[in-house]
């Protein structure tokens, strides 16, 4: 094993962990905007695909990685979006 | 020079990758953003915020992206970026807050393809230039390629079944469980393969990727419709480590980061839904594969049927409502599917109007997943205040002039608590059965997602009002107005 990949796997599990503690605590109420927030966060597959087609001569690597850039982005965008709209909602009626 | 930079970035480890250290920064931030918006978004008072936090952190981690020097082709990748944003807000500001499971399972899909694809790019990248596969690069890719392609076709599953396309009963076949082993196996030698190859194998990998779409479906088809919030919440997690797998494979902390915080809240969702089912994640996951157990359970409710039901008509209804004291809703997914929680607020708002005491017990798995039917009954702008979870309100049944079960069945249901034998027993349910008058709204006699025979439609406390619950609200409204 690299040791890039030592680092990159203390990254990974220590990450783990601080979202296992900061989600543990969450009332029901929250937790399909927070399942469609976190899911908007997965979306961040969309760095990997920007540096995959990232190329300027064309070949089917970058043709891939534009398909998967489009696709994260509609996560991405769809995902905060609709989380916003779904808790605009739960704003309303504390502030009315 | 492309070529030069993109070969020598594997030769070096990552603190030697020439990535500015502004760019890192920026990652360090986008990901304290991340944490920080997730914290958010576990309160009340502070979500909105939360998903706003978490939004600004992601568009500072694709900004700094897009310096980076391997990135040369702006052009087409901003347009990518419009296309997905556009596509992305249409579908966020068209859907029906009641397809908001499928939405999220959904987009959850799509998160999964573009991991998956980012695995094929970098193999495909490599395998033109002859390569060496680096053994880590290797292994990150095909579990990047397992884990996303399985969070794709899961997720499209979990949408066409809860969308109705597919049959959202639990779909077995013959040599199901055996077909499953041999696919696992064969991703399993196909990966040794490829790990030990002197060159990257085209074909293998090919049908390493087929394998892994086909375990998705595999995955999904034989769990039942009423188990899809959880499957869809184990997906999100997957769609985390896909991500994360993704990083590791172009080895990017940013997208290591917000995958792995991904992948922990999708776990930590899962356990709290299958808690509230008291079902146990194994037995959601493969309870369709002990094939017989699931369809005894439906008819061995048969006994209770030479019982009648009470029905009353809405005028009825809307009396015993009207003067009533006290009267607790308890909405279920049928008032969700005929979109009848504005009429439900309507109800309630002339109910109050009369001096009677209004409140909605929720049940966490109300809806299709927890915290839907809180979003359904806020979209109809009903008070937070009146909103109680099970626990607060089971204690104020007994005190209940009437219980108002609008389109729920399962999570009503008394033999949760007393019939040891039901597939249901030990689920936590809403005991409406407490309360002096129990009305039910439903179409018809039909069971609820669990396949089991309902006694509370049999009890002399409780009457049936059947029909759509929209309209059946609708006409209670015109009676008590008339009161």
């Amino acid at each position: 094993m690299t040791e890039a990949l030592i680092a990159a796997l203390f990254v990974f599990v220590l990450a783990s962990f601080t979202g296992f503690e900061v989600i543990n605590k969450v009332p029901p109420t929250l937790h399909t905007p927070l399942m469609s927030g976190s899911n908007a966060i997965s979306g961040i597959a969309v760095l990997g695909a920007i540096l995959a087609s990232g190329a300027k001569e064309w070949n089917l690597s970058v043709v891939l990685g534009l398909i998967a850039v489009v696709l994260a982005t509609v996560n991405v965008v769809g995902g905060f979006l609709v989380t916003d709209r779904m808790l605009q909602m739960f704003r309303k009626k504390t502030t009315n | 020079m492309l070529m030069a930079i993109n070969n020598y970035r594997y030769l070096l480890p990552m603190s030697a990758e020439f990535l500015p250290t502004g760019i890192q920064i920026t990652y360090l931030v986008a990901a304290s953003l991340f944490i920080l918006g997730l914290k958010k978004l576990g309160s009340p008072a502070t979500a909105r915020q939360g998903n706003v936090v978490a939004a600004v952190g992601m568009l500072l981690a694709i900004a700094a992206t897009l310096l980076d020097r391997q990135v040369l082709n702006y052009e087409m990748i901003l347009l990518g970026l419009a296309i997905g944003s556009v596509v992305g807000a249409i579908a966020a500001y068209k859907v029906q807050m009641t397809e908001m499971p499928q939405m999220v399972g959904l987009l959850n899909g799509l998160g999964g393809a573009a991991s998956a694809l980012v695995a094929f790019a970098e193999f495909w990248r490599l395998w033109q230039h002859g390569q060496v596969i680096p053994l880590d690069t290797n292994i990150s890719i095909l579990l990047d390629v397992l884990i996303g392609g399985v969070t794709f076709t899961g997720s499209i599953m979990a949408f066409a079944k809860l969308q109705g396309i597919v049959s959202g009963s639990p779909i077995t076949f013959p040599l199901q469980q055996p077909i499953n082993a041999f696919l696992l196996g064969s991703y399993i030698a196909g990966s040794a393969f490829l790990l030990t190859a002197s060159s990257p194998n085209l074909a293998v990998f090919l049908v390493i990727v087929a394998i892994s779409l086909i375990l998705g479906v595999m995955f999904v088809i034989p769990i039942g419709g009423g188990d899809m919030p959880v499957v869809i919440s184990l997906l999100n997690s997957f769609s985390g480590l896909a991500a994360a797998a993704a990083g590791f494979v172009v080895m990017n902390n940013m997208l290591i980061v917000a995958g792995a915080l991904v992948g922990a809240s999708g776990i930590i969702l899962t356990e709290i839904m299958c808690k509230a089912m008291n079902r146990s994640l194994l037995s959601v996951l493969f309870g369709a594969f002990g094939s017989s157990g699931n369809t005894d359970a439906a008819s061995s409710g048969t006994g209770t049927k030479n019982q009648t039901v009470r029905t009353i008509d809405p005028e009825e209804g809307a009396m015993m409502l009207g003067y009533a004291r006290s009267v607790v809703i308890v909405p279920g997914y049928g008032m969700a599917v005929a979109q009848a929680q504005h009429s439900v607020r309507e109800l309630a708002d002339q109910l109050e109007r009369l001096g009677v005491d209004v409140k909605y017990a929720i049940h966490p798995v109300a809806g299709r997943m927890p915290g839907h039917m809180n979003v359904l009954l806020a979209e109809a702008n009903v008070p937070y205040e009146q909103l109680y979870d099970m626990e607060d309100i089971n204690p104020q049944f007994e005190q209940t002039d009437v219980a108002l079960v609008i389109g729920a069945n399962d999570v009503v249901n008394p033999a949760a608590r007393s019939d040891v034998n039901s597939p249901i027993y030990g689920m936590p349910i809403l005991e409406v059965d407490k309360a002096k008058q129990t009305i039910v709204i439903k179409r018809g006699m039909s069971t609820g997602f669990a396949g089991v025979e309902n006694d509370l439609f049999y009890k002399e406390k409780t009457t049936m009002l059947f029909g759509n619950a929209k309209e059946m609200v609708a006409k209670l409204v015109a009676q008590i107005k008339q009161l």
